[in-house]
């Protein structure tokens, strides 16, 4: 017994061909949606590349975009067929191109529900790119006339005050690397060689922090150097003080804007795969009732329309012995094989399963 | 003779009535679009308004807004009258409202220039007015204890960070003022003592800058304090040093972005008023030659439009005299003793209408 089966009156015909036109159509507008959504998406992970190791998190962004760009041209062919439905003469041309929409538009409601979990997964991924991308930022930061690494200072600048966060995990970060060239260090000086003599690796390291890590709500004004040190400055101590630097880390500062982008466009993906599914359902009801009435003495009769012919399992082992079939016709006749045509075919049941019993297995 | 003149048929007078009903519709959304810029300007001028004096610098949103408002409803108007005007009957009902309506829309546009002139002219008093709200503001940057002017601080660093500027006409300004506030002084060291003591007001002045002025495009860490003094820093030379702090002066990028946004909306209402100029003409022509048409008595002949009946100067001179009877109506007329029952021949010559025709003497059979 066919799965779902519903009766369609002609005018019931008409009135589903009309709501699926009207739904593909929308279904386009939603495909590109998805794509723009994409687009987005990646030129959001692209403005800071710089502070990511790899890029293996582009792949949500590039899977929305090619996922776009397919329900565009699925939807749009829907909405062909749609039109053709009710003309007798034209609908046949679309039979066998049927059965791969069917295909590429499941695969495209996979893709999206993929794309859905990916965003989640990968957020581990996301959370290592920027760590050592960050940690890489912060080590060259003075590398200043090193080609390749110039630009990581007004990076990392640029970055922190915009997102409002220190270093990678917190403004301590600072403490270990040198972040001061070099080039700007007085040799002659008897603090800087005391410092540099102090340290393992012969690197200046201070308890003090880059300019950009400076809060601007801060009462007072920045206090950058000695920030370890109570009695360097009037008034301050350094395990109380809030305000004076940001507090939050560029890694998590960086996560959670990424992770609250991607989670904001969630509703927007799964209403899509909704009405991707719709419409895939809606044309397949709208094939079989069509071909029903074709099928009938009275085109303008009753027919039946159904989501598949047979049950779920009957159709399943339908498709596993086709498959099996078709994989031994493949060993034993390797010279004149008649490859049974493509795709895995639910409809061609009766018709298929008395041919395969009278083809002759020309081994035996 | 008319100024313009151009000959409608039926066919043209009903065209013209529908495309300008459409323009109509279109001056409605440009009228709409008016309103949404004033409206923006008005938000922008607010956001900073903590850094601008009091100035009367409102006056053009509010223009713009107000003209944006009433243009859109003139333009429903007009939307209505042409929509109308196909169908001489029924622009029988608006035939009194018309020359009015063209009037007021005609003296309306001035209004639209004189918006979209005042957009190019604030620059006067921008400029003053950021000058002292910024003087104030960083006069006022350490005074974060104080309520009311608490948030300055945090203000004038976000403006300097974003606007990638320094001071009000340059870094030098710090210099002038005390912007660090005396609960982060240590009155007990010698060095505050000392530079508190060689100030007449007995500020505490010195050659350095809040963080806020530090340019990000700089190769080595920023240098805020002992700015003038190139034995200070390794390496340092304050004369020759640009990419350290930012150079330009806040008032100037401020200024420049105003600016910039204010010729873009002025150049959106000048489009703006020439459209409305143009519907105006179309209006006009219209009211003209359905006017003449009703004349004629025949509503589906040929019919005359134009802008003005006569000259520009017997219009000038016709409605001067107007003007002047409209005063003189409680007046005696002095020139035949007062007694209007004396019957004066006329000495101007008769006028028979736009063409001047005297017409036929009609003999009577008796």
């Amino acid at each position: 017994m066919a799965l779902l089966k519903m009766k369609f009156t002609q005018q019931r015909r008409v009135r589903l061909a009309q709501g699926l036109w009207l739904l593909s159509w929308l279904a386009v507008m939603c495909g590109a949606f998805i794509f723009c959504l994409g687009v987005y998406l990646k030129t959001e992970l692209l403005r800071r590349a710089e502070v990511m190791d790899n890029t293996e998190i582009h792949v949500v962004p590039n899977i929305l975009m090619m996922v776009g760009l397919a329900s565009i041209g699925t939807n749009w062919v829907a909405s062909r067929v749609c039109q053709d439905s009710l003309d007798a003469s034209r609908f046949p041309r679309w039979k066998v191109l049927l059965l791969a929409w069917f295909a590429v538009a499941a695969l495209l409601c996979c893709l999206l529900i993929a794309v859905v979990v990916l965003s989640y997964a990968l957020q581990g991924r996301l959370e290592e790119s920027l760590k050592v991308g960050l940690r890489n930022g912060i080590r060259f930061y003075k590398d200043t006339d090193v080609p390749g690494r110039c630009f990581q200072k007004e990076t990392i600048d640029h970055l922190q005050m915009e997102f409002r966060c220190c270093g990678n995990n917190n403004f301590k970060d600072w403490f270990e690397v040198q972040w001061v060239s070099n080039r700007y260090l007085d040799f002659t000086s008897k603090d800087v060689k005391d410092r540099i003599r102090s340290n393992v690796d012969g690197r200046f390291l201070l308890d003090g922090v880059p300019f950009s890590c400076c809060n601007p709500a801060s009462p007072r004004p920045c206090l950058q150097y000695h920030l370890t040190d109570s009695r360097a400055h009037y008034n301050y101590e350094y395990q109380s003080e809030e305000l004076n630097l940001y507090s939050r880390g560029c890694r998590q500062a960086l996560i959670d804007y990424y992770m609250d982008l991607m989670n904001s466009t969630g509703p927007g993906v799964l209403s899509v795969i909704l009405i991707q599914m719709s419409v895939l359902l809606s044309l397949r009801y709208l094939q079989t009732a069509v071909e029903g009435a074709m099928a009938l003495e009275n085109p303008e009769g009753e027919s039946e329309g159904y989501l598949l012919e047979k049950d779920v399992k009957q159709t399943f082992e339908d498709c596993k012995a086709k498959v099996l079939d078709m994989l031994k016709l493949a060993q034993v006749d390797a010279a004149a094989a008649e490859v049974s045509p493509g795709a895995a075919d639910a409809e061609k049941t009766v018709d298929n399963t008395t041919e395969k019993a009278a083809s002759p297995t020309p081994a035996s | 003779m008319a100024v313009l003149r151009v000959k409608f048929t039926k066919t043209k007078r009903d065209k013209l009535a529908q495309v300008l009903w459409i323009l109509n519709w279109i001056s409605v959304v440009t009228g709409a679009i008016l309103f949404s810029l004033g409206l923006f300007l008005k938000v922008e001028i607010n956001k900073r308004g903590e850094l601008m004096a009091e100035r009367d610098i409102q006056y053009v949103p509010n223009m713009l807004i107000a003209v944006g408002l009433i243009a859109c409803a003139i333009n429903f108007l007009g939307g209505k009258i042409c929509y109308d005007c196909v169908d001489t009957t029924k622009f029988l009902r608006w035939k009194l409202i018309m020359l009015p309506y063209i009037i007021c829309t005609f003296f309306f546009t001035f209004c639209v220039l004189v918006g979209a002139l005042m957009c190019y002219s604030m620059h006067g008093e921008l400029e003053e007015s950021l000058n002292l709200g910024l003087t104030e503001a960083m006069r006022f940057y350490k005074d974060t204890d104080t309520p009311g002017r608490c948030f300055l601080k945090r203000t004038v660093d976000l403006l300097q960070i974003h606007f990638q500027c320094c001071g009000n006409n340059g870094y030098r300004d710090w210099f002038q003022i005390q912007w660090i506030s005396n609960r982060y002084l240590d009155m007990s060291q010698k060095e505050v003592v000392d530079r508190l003591r060689s100030n007449v007001e007995g500020k505490y002045l010195m050659d350095g800058v809040p963080f806020s002025c530090c340019n990000t495009n700089s190769p080595r860490p920023c240098i805020q304090q002992q700015i003038t003094n190139n034995s200070a820093h390794f390496s340092y030379e304050h004369q020759t040093e640009e990419l350290n702090l930012w150079m330009k002066g806040c008032r100037q990028a401020l200024l420049e972005y105003y600016i910039h946004m204010m010729q873009s909306i002025g150049l959106a209402v000048l489009i703006t008023w020439l459209f409305e100029l143009s519907v105006l003409t179309g209006v006009r022509y219209l009211q003209t030659s359905l006017e003449n048409v009703l004349r004629q008595g025949d509503p589906n002949s040929e019919s005359d439009g134009w802008l003005l009946e006569n000259s520009f100067m017997e219009t000038a001179r016709i409605n001067l005299n107007i003007i002047k009877s409209l005063g003189k109506n409680n007046q005696i007329d002095t020139s035949n003793n007062g007694d209007p029952n004396i019957n004066v021949p006329s000495t101007s010559k008769a006028h028979y209408g736009p063409d001047n025709v005297p017409p036929k003497q009609i003999t009577e059979d008796i």
